[in-house]
């Protein structure tokens, strides 16, 4: 909470209508590919250009987010945590309710259709909790794509059941043992994959990172849950929210809650995976402690070494153990919009229990950092204080992490 | 000044092509590759690439991904880089260097200080592989003023439109990326090349070669008959991999493989 909110008034133009027409977000964003992939790149951003204005493109996509993947998701009052709590009232926008279970599918269907679109035959993703693996291959088994989904080898021991869910949905997970074996080093795979059949193949990358349009894209695909959440708070409370708050992996579910409340008086926060704590170098927490440079295609916040390697990361969730972040994610804080914060393994824990036994909602473990965040703020504000916490998966996927931690063998 | 456009003339007017070679700094540690960059141009080889070594080599296939983690492992850094470079320098003053990496470590050293590093250390030209034309700024314009050359890769999905933009920033050579894929990929296809070959040379009088995907003398040979210059890499770093416990026989492997090239490419253009 390091910002001055009172800074808000200082945006006098709408922080809505970026990035460029070269995918700058300020200094941030851009396209940082090898020249074999700047064409496929550019022809990825007219065919998406042209979906934005295609009427048929627009009508398919609400029909099946509200029939394939359940929306509009609740925005749901948490009243037993808020009384306990005797502060804030806290609702949940509930994504862990939507198909497969966390917001990623909102990303993975906007892609897919754009893929049939393009006449595309194969989809190829990144995963590393396995969450948006299982999406992609979710839409890749509805709409009849080949499905290929590249997992750290680490990260396939940690998410076995993820593995096989994808699996039973007919895709082909490869394991990669190249670099620190996670989801860093999945994206360098899938990009690989990529160049090499640009022809027939989409790459649908699961999080608002990626050479330019990826970081747009994927933000406007996930832009519906804060267009439902606005209106959803105002039918209920019949006023905006005072406080946003989710969790920052590479950042698509935080974007997507934020973005139709940038050019409002709502206070935003993301939350980072802060692992064993800051101090000990073991944590995910790109906006906070690390800075700029380039990697996966765009110019943003990175936790590298010196000499400019990136540094392997830790979280208790796999889906938050990148060491980058979208470049929106890193304008928005450069700008001072977004209050970025972090939040321990141990406390996403005690939410992740908490929100169990008190609201019979289990939360992924990412969206636990969220929660953790929430129960914190909550207590030091007003009663008539509205927070919002996007609670972007549910927290089945994670039952196995939780036990081993206790000690329990399942 | 850049040792690329006069050793380019030369080759030129001796009716040659070009054998630029390409291996990981550091790889397998850092005692090797200065004497193997001396091995190299004993060998044959008219330019020398060298990579620097980065943790998400995205571009790259399994051999030279490899070549970066051994690299590192080894503690090689850019600065260490530049100084092989430096120390190459004292025997070797004619032979163009190259080096090609990705922009991340390049702006962690600071680009105007890495600008400045690399003409004092003798570097040529600067491959930056995720630095397309249109985020070249500022970095290229600050190689240019130190005398180094920024080199562009084109590739098979480069456009008309971009081909022109990117020839008219380009200095030193352009690189023609003979395949869709990454380093190491299958083969290429001479005849397709040859013929992308001729719209390059439309666009651009800078000398053109060839790379990605060169596993052989055989195919060397054939690329030498049209192209600048021939580059080859996986297939080198591969025998390093292959050697690397055994720092003599890495020696001797390389340099027979690189010998066998240049014999080849030669005997293509006689
Ligand atoms: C439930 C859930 N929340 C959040 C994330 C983090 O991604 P992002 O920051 O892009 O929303 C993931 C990633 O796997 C996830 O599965």
């Amino acid at each position: 909470m390091s910002q001055p909110l009172e800074k808000l008034g200082a945006f006098t133009e709408s922080l809505r209508h970026l990035p460029d027409t070269d995918g700058h977000f300020g200094p941030y964003g851009g396209r940082f590919v090898a020249e074999t992939l700047m064409g496929p790149v550019e022809e990825l951003r007219a065919a998406y250009a042209r979906c934005c204005h295609d009427m048929d493109f627009q009508r398919q996509l609400r029909r099946d987010l509200r029939d394939f993947v359940g929306r509009p998701s609740p925005l749901y009052f948490a009243e037993c945590l808020s009384t306990q709590l005797k502060g804030a009232r806290i609702y949940l926008k509930r994504e862990d309710l939507n198909h497969t279970g966390a917001h990623k599918i909102n990303n993975a269907l906007g892609q897919a259709l754009l893929a049939k679109r393009m006449g595309k035959t194969r989809l190829i993703a990144e995963t590393g909790a396995g969450q948006h693996g299982v999406a992609t291959a979710t839409v890749a088994a509805r709409f009849g794509f080949e499905c290929v989904v590249y997992m750290g080898s680490e990260d396939i021991q940690r998410q076995a059941v993820n593995v096989y869910r994808m699996r039973l949905l007919g895709a082909t997970v490869i394991p990669v043992t190249s670099g620190s074996r996670t989801l860093k080093d999945a994206l360098n795979e899938a990009m690989r994959d990529w160049v090499a059949h640009v022809d027939d193949t989409f790459y649908v990358i699961g999080t608002v990172a990626g050479p330019h349009p990826y970081p747009m894209m994927v933000r406007d695909f996930h832009a519906c849950i804060g267009e439902e959440a606005r209106g959803q708070i105002l039918a209920a409370e019949g006023r905006l929210p005072d406080s946003l708050i989710a969790c920052v992996g590479g950042g698509s579910n935080a974007i997507g809650l934020f973005h139709a409340f940038l050019d409002d008086d709502v206070k935003l926060y993301g939350v980072e995976a802060g692992g064993a704590g800051l101090h000990t170098g073991k944590h995910a927490a790109s906006l906070t402690a690390g800075r700029p440079g380039v990697l996966h295609g765009n110019r943003t916040y990175l936790l590298e070494d010196e000499a400019g390697q990136i540094r392997e990361t830790h979280s208790v969730s796999a889906g938050l153990d990148y060491p980058g972040v979208g470049p929106e994610h890193a304008w928005l804080k450069e700008i001072g919009r977004v209050n970025y914060d972090t939040v321990t393994d141990e406390e996403a824990l005690q939410a992740f229990h908490r929100l169990t036994r008190t609201e019979g909602i289990m939360p992924a473990l990412e969206s636990s950092h969220a929660l953790a965040y929430a129960i914190k703020l909550a207590p030091a504000m007003p009663h008539h204080h509205l927070i919002i916490v996007n609670l972007s998966g549910r927290g089945d996927k994670d039952i196995q992490t939780v036990a081993s931690r206790e000690g329990i063998t399942l | 000044m850049s040792r690329l456009a006069p050793v380019f003339k030369e080759l030129k007017r001796a009716g040659r092509s070009a054998l630029v070679t390409y291996i990981t700094a550091g790889d397998p540690d850092g005692s090797v590759s200065v004497p193997l960059m001396h091995a190299l141009t004993k060998a044959g080889a008219d330019v020398l690439e060298l990579g620097v070594p980065f943790s998400d080599p995205t571009a790259d296939g399994p051999v030279i991904q490899q070549a970066c983690e051994r690299a590192l492992a080894a503690g090689t850094t850019l600065g260490k880089v530049l100084a092989m470079v430096k120390e190459f320098r004292r025997a070797d003053s004619h032979t163009p260097l190259v080096l090609m990496g990705y922009l991340n470590p390049m702006e962690a050293f600071g680009i105007e200080a890495f600008a400045g590093a690399a003409a004092d250390a003798g570097v040529d030209g600067v491959i930056t592989v995720d630095m397309p034309p249109e985020e070249a700024e500022p970095l290229a314009g600050l190689l240019k003023a130190q005398g180094v050359d920024p080199v562009f890769l084109l590739a098979p999905t480069t456009s008309g439109a971009r081909l022109d933009r990117i020839c008219e920033i380009a200095s030193g050579f352009v690189y023609y990326v003979a395949l869709k894929g990454v380093t190491g990929a299958a083969s290429l296809d001479v005849q397709d090349v040859q013929q992308r070959l001729q719209v390059i040379r439309r666009a651009t009088h800078l000398p053109v070669g060839v790379g990605f995907g060169v596993r052989d003398a055989q195919s060397a040979a054939k690329l030498a008959q049209f192209a600048d210059a021939v580059v080859v890499g996986s297939a080198i770093v591969k025998r390093i991999g292959e050697h690397q416990s055994a720092p003599r026989e890495l020696l001797t492997q390389v340099s027979g493989f690189v010998h066998g090239l240049r014999q080849a490419m030669d005997a293509a253009r006689a």
